[in-house]
């Protein structure tokens, strides 16, 4: 300080280092910033969007919904048009309540026939040797890669009247004439339970390779029998990867669509069926709207609960 | 205890069988003669020759590769964005917020998506004239956005696998953060960006419901033509055409799968 020639230095120094520092921020922002503005207007902002336009009437129009606000020109102010009409009748008729509910019920079957057949392939998986372990797991996520669409189809073939699984199971003689199974409730499940095994069997191989196998020693050793180690031991161990499996899911199989579209018969009621056809054939956008609205509602539950999971597990 | 394991055996085998059967079906009756597609009527290539006279196949395909090769680039370069930021930017405003945002999509119903992406294009183009109508362009944003998603968590998990000490290494010798960035973190998780490519590239491919929502007249892709074809009923010619799509995907999956081993091996043999 009492020397002047090293201040002006210092001086210097601590510009140079603000300009630094300044110039690193902007580069830092901007890595933050572009990905978070894209998720905002392409993906957090529409669903303000889908509310808004819930609250609209439907009209012929282009597009064909009425506007919000009304500017009156002559006396300079604008009206707020809003209406709840949509949601009154989405809880007052019997249609969409089912719909919801059904799909609900839909899908939580589907999930614990899911949980059911993926258990065992897990464990197995969780239990073999490193280099049967890469083939097993390979073989699981193989199905994931090729298109959904397209093995979803595959079901229609297998499935119907004269397809492949009646034909072998009246070769077996199990059933002397054709089952009905295609445009079934039945064959939802089975294409649900098909599409998303993958799903439950990677968060469950994940908790179940992690567990001790001493511990099932342990438990054998003080006398338990298989079952009772398996309900008493493996399970509750199990129930993280379990939590994790079963809400990826339950969740998008509520809104599913292709499959009841595909597989599913015309009384086979889920909500994603219900706004596609809302939105393409009525074409009735406030109604799918509020549609949406209240699906987001019903899952925003799960998602923030699969969040504060993750967040659970990032943390050391 | 025996007993135990086989009927583990015997269940995760039935759980294979579940996994492959109606693929390897979908394959044996792409080669089926006869047209009604569940008799058989001996072996023949004749729907694979269809297939490559139809032109509305033949053009949904090359727009849905186009699609899919441009929003699986752009989600590449954003979902490393968004996984870099999250994993090693430490704490900033926002970050939760983020985190959220990137993880949402991975389980959102593609019905909420499509509708309310479409509503959004909607709105923009009556309130700034952009963007002018709908069709590849609305498409290659939403595939992007969805995409995106998936690369960040991909991306992520590589970073929080990966030992943060090259890349102090790297700063305390001076690098900048950009250098940093493309000469040490980058190369490290190249892998995890490739395989994000190729997830995006797939998950575009494969994608009915949303590109039905925002896409324009005139603007198929093929899952839009192939769910036209099947809605009515079982397609021979997409028989054939589900199996090349099949073939190409488990070439490179078993490729990806090869190449991955080999890295690991020589990793540590090193």
């Amino acid at each position: 300080m009492n020397n002047i020639t090293p201040y002006v230095g210092k001086g210097a120094m601590a510009v140079r280092l603000v300009h630094r520092i300044k110039a690193m921020n902007w580069g830092r922002m901007a890595v933050i910033l572009t990905p978070t503005l894209w998720l905002a207007v392409f993906f957090f902002i529409p669903f303000l969007v889908v509310f808004k336009i819930s609250l609209a009437e439907s009209a012929i129009a282009v597009p064909p919904y009425s506007p919000l606000f009304e500017w009156n020109p002559e006396e300079a102010y604008a009206t707020l048009k809003i209406t709840f009409g949509n949601y009154l009748f989405l809880f007052e008729s019997r249609f969409y309540l089912d719909a919801y509910l059904s799909s609900i019920r839909i899908a939580a079957i589907s999930t614990f026939i899911t949980l059911v057949i993926a258990f065992p392939i897990a464990y197995l998986i969780a239990k073999s040797s490193r280099t049967r372990r890469t083939l097993l797991l390979s073989l699981v996520i193989l199905p994931f890669w090729t298109s959904f669409l397209l093995r979803v189809y595959a079901w229609m073939g297998l499935l119907k009247k004269n397809g492949v699984v009646n034909e072998f199971l009246m070769g077996l003689g199990i059933t002397d004439h054709p089952l009905i199974m295609l445009q079934t409730d039945f064959a939802v499940y089975v294409g649900i339970v098909y599409t998303y095994l993958p799903f439950m069997i990677l968060p469950l191989y994940t908790t179940l390779e992690k567990m001790d196998l001493a511990l099932l020693e342990a438990a054998k050793d003080l006398g338990a029998k298989p079952y009772q180690a398996f309900f008493l031991v493996t399970l509750p161990l199990a129930i993280p990867g379990i939590v994790a499996g079963c809400l990826l899911v339950f969740i998008p199989a509520v809104g599913e669509f292709v499959i009841p579209a595909l597989l599913g018969g015309s009384d086979t009621l889920m909500i994603g069926r219900v706004l596609w056809d809302e939105f393409f054939l009525n074409r009735d956008w406030p109604m799918a709207s509020a549609v949406a609205t209240v699906m987001l509602i019903v899952l925003v539950g799960p998602i923030m609960f699969i969040r504060s999971r993750n967040k659970q597990e990032d943390a050391p | 205890m025996k007993r135990g394991s086989l009927f583990l055996n015997g269940s995760a085998l039935f759980g294979f069988v579940f996994l492959y059967a109606p693929i390897i079906s979908l394959i044996i009756y792409s080669f089926n003669e006869s047209k009604l597609v569940t008799v058989w009527g001996g072996w023949s290539i004749k729907w694979y020759a269809a297939l490559f006279q139809n032109e509305q196949i033949i053009n949904a395909t090359l727009l849905s590769f186009k699609i899919a090769a441009i929003s699986a680039t752009l989600a590449v370069v954003l979902g490393t964005m968004a996984g870099f930021v999250l994993s090693r930017m430490g704490r900033f405003r926002g970050k939760t917020i983020l985190s959220g945002w990137v993880t949402a999509p991975l389980i959102m119903p593609d019905v909420i998506t499509g509708l309310s992406l479409l509503l959004l294009f909607v709105a923009l183009e009556s309130m700034f004239g952009w963007p002018a109508g709908r069709g590849t362009g609305t498409i290659i944003i939403a595939h992007t956005t969805f995409c995106l998603a998936y690369v960040a968590v991909v991306v992520q998990s590589r970073l929080a696998s990966l030992d943060e000490t090259l890349e102090e290494a790297a700063m305390d010798l001076g690098a900048k953060p950009s250098s940093l960035f493309f000469l040490i973190t980058l190369p490290l998780i190249a892998p995890a960006i490739v395989s994000g490519w190729l997830l995006s590239f797939t998950l575009s491919l494969d994608d009915l419901v949303i590109a039905s929502f925002v896409s324009g007249p005139g603007n198929s892709t093929l899952p839009m033509v192939i769910f036209s074809k099947v809605r009515l009923g079982v397609s021979p010619e997409v028989n054939a055409l589900a199996t090349l799509m099949i073939l190409v995907v488990a070439i490179a999956v078993i490729a990806a799968i090869f190449i991955m081993h080999r890295q690991n091996r020589y990793k540590i043999s090193q």
